[in-house]
């Protein structure tokens, strides 16, 4: 089948142009698409892209940021005020994925990959989706990630709160190769505390389901707990509940939920190794 | 860093190097940093055509039915090719040296023995067409039960994997279903051992994983010869397996290649060139057939699997007086280089020490896996790490350090290795010096005095009464324990040498049983072998220039 | 099938290339244009041997939509000397014996390349994240690492400046 690329200057066109053509794909970075394409897959008809320039900004405040879905990795790590998600940016592929990459398209990376999702799910993200014909619509992230097969608008941008304080959001990924590998899992947790006290924990996990997801158990163990041995154990204890791993070539499912709660406990406690 | 210790070894060396130990530039190297060194496929043609293949579903199914009206009319495809388009539709690898029967088909005909088997190959205007074109063909399989297992395999009943080894295992020389070592008796010996060890080892199947990935380009030339452009590591190699399968002389294939993006052994099965020319000769164009990423990992050939069981007899003053392995290595469905690679095994066992008693058989078994093939050291790998192991469970066992141990048991200048060929130029004792100094490993002293030139030969190089056995024959009345001795099988032709005391056992002191005078007389020297009856008129370079391994040669 | 116009810069050179829907900026460099530095080995971005940089930053070949380089320079390996000159980096590989079968060798120049015009004096660890997405099957990693080390100290570059004999 013969692909046709159609480039739009503004996201309701590419939008809509998207909703027209069942075998319409939105190309942003290209990492996850151009793969599919060298690899064969002919149910791709058309590309669609924009040249929007807001489709790549990033705007913040004091609270929320706001991040262009075309926004690559390298652009999150040029951006000071996004310092808290540098760990999260740096760690996707090597230099010239991160160059490549867009926040947006990190949203579809399936399972092993989409490690910097999984921060955004940590920081309560919502994602800003252009209907085809109409407005922009915002959904939880966490929603987004479990109909994103099926969803038929364009994701536009991605919005979190800025963390607490720098120290209570951690991320951690964990891969078998140093600097680059995928990921056997990885772990983002906002850790917000009053007086010692956690309240309003969000803990999301990568490679432990098909897509990102939140550690509910994890969360509610640790409502009220402090940042010790003895106040993280229930959350421990509770890391893999709900995690549906995949066995692949990094790892068994047996073996990503072993190796969770050990993870688990040093995000907790701020532990290097 | 590069290191010569000259004071080993000076007597037997001329030290007079130009070339050895100076740093000259590779002749390469200039080409590889100004990105101009051309690959196989950095060449360009106009009217470049592209190839891929339909790949079996299946480890193990009948083809019922291929429809391939659809894909034949899909846009930009110029041709498909199916079995009956290759002119001898099946071969083995080392036929080119008489060794093995054909076995393998280009394209599947019949059946398809593993996942990813090629069954019909598309030639397209560009990739993207052939890989849509693959969508529309249709192929009704009928499954059939797979193994997967090596000694799954060669139970009875299981299933038949390749039709030309009817029982899942290479034959020898026609003759047996195992390489076969013997050389004293290990029972006796393990009788009178103060330990015996006894181990399983396995191994599974690495990818090669090349960053460039096979390939070949094969375009007509004006004088009626195809010029191919490949990354072969074996050029004449796949320059006689293309022209066999495809039934022209050699002279009409114009092989280009040497330049190799990587190979370590993965590139010598001529995986796409024969497809690439076929193409070519078919549509006139230059055809292009270029294994992507998945093919390259799923369906590249591997290093095989191995599986080697040890069992050792060891005296508590270290010394190891006899060795029994049995080894399978798993080939896949298809020879490939896997019977090479066993009987680069027999001829490693029982490892680079002089142990009296030697027992060792060595499978090449058929599984529904994804044929394997050499790379580095195949055939030695496994059975050397599995060896070396048991090396240190064995020093363990007796209580010695494993160094020692090693030295102990190292062949010497002038033993009698199992294989019956006198050890020369022996330097395990000195490399094991050498690496226990460098990682500060401390040895005694009279192990750092010891050398590979002296207290070798002599009782050491006694070959012992051994008993011969028809185990693994192959055809009708299978092994049989009651079989009478016959003359040794060709892979342990001893040498010429004078009948030998049955006291003269190596080393002393000896475990009683073994001075017993055995059942068998000391074995006559055999005549070599004759290599099964050709025509005259097509002379043969045969397996004696390959390897005198092979058993048909006597040094 | 139709075909689009594509212009771009390739090695300080204009170009003007047709290319189909879907096509990769790899196959633009190789069978448009000529340009075989670039290799493919995955076509998944894992391998990093199409490595070239875009309008200076390292891009892979392969996952580049090839309309997206409109307008834009594109840098290669066979852009690297000039003339007869090499550059820093190609001296430092020849003298550190930094390739084996060389396929790694063009995307390691760039990657190292687009590090080394960022960052005139990086660390070992730098250097081994600027090239953490090229794979080296021949495993001569710590060759390499060394020549563009050595190629950052000889251009002069921070710290091992006192050893530059500057040849940019």
């Amino acid at each position: 089948m013969a692909l046709t690329v159609k480039t739009f200057g503004s996201m309701s066109e590419a939008a809509a142009a998207l909703a027209s053509d069942r075998t319409a794909r939105f190309i942003s970075g290209g990492t996850l698409l151009m793969r599919a394409i060298n690899e064969g897959d002919t149910s791709i008809g058309t590309l669609v892209r924009s040249t929007d320039t807001g489709y790549r900004q990033i705007r913040s405040d004091p609270s929320r940021v706001e991040i262009g879905a075309g926004a690559r990795m390298v652009d999150i790590l040029a951006n000071r005020d996004l310092a808290f998600l540098h760990p999260a940016a740096r760690i996707v592929g090597g230099p010239a994925v991160r160059a490549m990459a867009t926040v947006g398209g990190n949203l579809f990376a399936g399972s092993p990959y989409g490690d910097f999702t999984t921060a955004l799910l940590a920081l309560d993200a919502t994602v800003s989706i252009q209907a085809a014909y109409g407005g922009a619509q915002q959904m939880p992230l966490e929603q987004f990630l479990q109909s994103r097969d099926r969803s038929s608008g364009l994701v536009t941008a991605v919005t979190v709160s800025r963390p607490a304080s720098p120290d209570a959001f951690r991320f951690r990924k964990v891969s078998r190769v140093k600097p680059k590998g995928v990921s056997v899992l990885s772990i983002a947790a906002h850790l917000p505390a009053t007086g010692g006290r956690l309240s309003n924990a969000r803990v999301a996990y990568g490679a432990m389901a098909p897509t990102p997801i939140r550690a509910r158990a994890v969360e509610r163990a640790l409502e009220g707990r402090s940042l010790d041995a003895a106040g993280i154990a229930p959350a421990l204890a509770a890391a893999a509940e709900g995690t549906t791993p995949a066995t692949d070539a990094l790892a068994s499912a047996w073996y990503r939920r072993e190796v969770l709660p050990v993870h688990l406990r040093r995000v907790l406690l701020g532990e290097t190794g | 860093m590069l290191e010569f210790r000259k004071e080993y070894f000076k007597d037997e060396r001329d030290d007079r190097l130009n070339e050895v130990g100076q740093p000259r530039q590779r002749q390469d190297m200039l080409g590889h940093v100004t990105g101009r060194t051309r690959y196989f496929d950095d060449h360009a043609f106009e009217g470049l055509l592209h190839l891929k293949v339909l790949r079996s579903p299946h480890p193990h199914a009948r083809l019922r039915s291929i429809d391939t009206a659809a894909a034949e009319r899909a846009p930009g495809v110029k041709r498909v090719i199916r079995a009956a388009d290759v002119p001898v539709n099946k071969n083995t690898l080392l036929s080119l040296i008489n060794f093995g029967k054909d076995d393998e088909p280009l394209l599947a005909a019949d059946k398809v023995r593993y996942k990813g088997e090629p069954i019909l190959a598309i030639v397209a205007e560009s990739e993207a067409a052939a890989y849509d074109a693959l969508t529309k063909v249709r192929v009704e399989y009928d499954p059939l039960p797979a193994v997967f297992d090596v000694e799954e395999a060669l139970k009875s009943g299981a299933p038949v994997v390749n039709e030309t080894y009817p029982t899942n295992a290479f034959e020898y020389h026609e003759k047996y279903n195992h390489q076969k070592l013997r050389f004293g008796d290990v029972e006796r010996a393990f009788a009178q051992a103060d330990f015996i060890v006894e181990e399983r080892y396995q191994m599974s199947p690495i990818e090669h994983a090349p960053t460039e990935t096979n390939g070949s380009i094969a375009a007509p030339e004006t004088n009626d010869r195809f010029v191919v452009h490949t990354c072969t590591q074996a050029l004449f190699f796949s320059l006689g397996t293309a022209a066999k399968l495809l039934d022209v002389p050699s002279n009409r294939l114009h092989f280009l290649g040497g330049t190799v993006g990587g190979g370590f052994g993965g590139k010598v099965d001529s995986l796409t060139e024969p497809l690439s020319i076929l193409g070519a000769m078919l549509t006139g164009r230059p055809v292009r057939y270029v294994l992507n990423r998945e093919e390259e990992m799923l369906y590249g050939c591997p290093r095989g699997a191995e599986r080697h069981y040890v069992k050792d007899g060891v005296m508590r003053d270290g010394r190891i007086i006899a060795r029994k392995v049995t080894s399978y290595f798993d080939a896949g469905a298809y020879t490939r280089l896997s019977s090479y690679g066993a009987v680069k095994c027999i001829a490693h066992i029982p490892g680079p020490y002089t142990i009296p008693n030697v027992h060792a058989e060595c499978y090449c078994v058929y599984t529904n896996r994804t044929p394997a093939t050499a790379m580095r050291g195949f055939g030695i790998t496994g059975v050397d790490f599995s060896l070396e192991v048991q090396m240190d469970k064995l020093a363990h066992k007796v209580g010695m350090d494993p160094m020692e141990f090693r030295i102990l048991n190292a062949y010497r200048d002038g033993d009698m290795k199992a294989h019956r060929r006198e050890a020369h130029n022996c330097a395990l004792i000195e490399c094991v010096q050498v690496a226990a100094e460098k990682a500060s490993w401390p040895i005694r002293d009279e192990y750092r005095r010891m050398n590979s030139m002296t207290g070798g030969g002599g009782e050491r190089a006694v070959i012992p009464p051994t008993a011969t056995d028809e185990g693994g024959r192959i055809g009708a009345g299978r092994p049989a324990t009651s079989t009478p001795p016959r003359p040794p099988p060709p892979t342990v032709a001893p040498p010429p040498r004078a009948p030998v005391p049955a006291a003269a056992q190596p080393r002393a002191p000896q475990p009683a049983t073994t001075q017993a005078r055995p059942a068998v007389p000391p074995p006559p020297a055999p005549p070599p072998p004759v290599a099964p009856a050709k025509p005259a008129a097509t002379p043969q370079h045969g397996a004696t220039r390959f390897s005198s391994v092979f058993g048909t040669r006597r040094r | 099938m139709a075909k689009t116009p594509v212009q771009f810069r390739l090695n300080g050179s204009d170009k003007a290339v047709f290319v189909d829907g879907g096509e990769n900026l790899l196959n633009v460099l190789r069978r448009g244009v000529g340009d075989m530095s670039a290799k493919y080995g995955c076509g998944q971005g894992t391998c990093g041997v199409c490595t070239v940089l875009v309008d200076g930053e390292p891009q892979l070949a392969c996952l580049t939509l090839a309309e997206t380089c409109a307008g834009r320079s594109v840098d290669t390996a066979l852009g690297l000397s000039d003339g007869p000159n090499l550059h820093p980096l190609q001296t430092a590989f020849m003298e550190h014996f930094a390739a084996q079968c060389g396929f790694c060798t063009s995307g390691m120049l760039m990657a190292a390349k687009a590090l080394l015009d960022r960052n005139a004096s990086p660390t070992r660890e730098e250097v081994a994240e600027a090239i953490s997405g090229n794979i080296c099957r021949c495993t001569g990693y710590e060759p390499i690492i060394n020549a563009i080390m050595d190629a950052a100290a000889k251009r002069g570059g921070g710290s091992n400046r006192e050893q530059g004999h500057a040849r940019v």
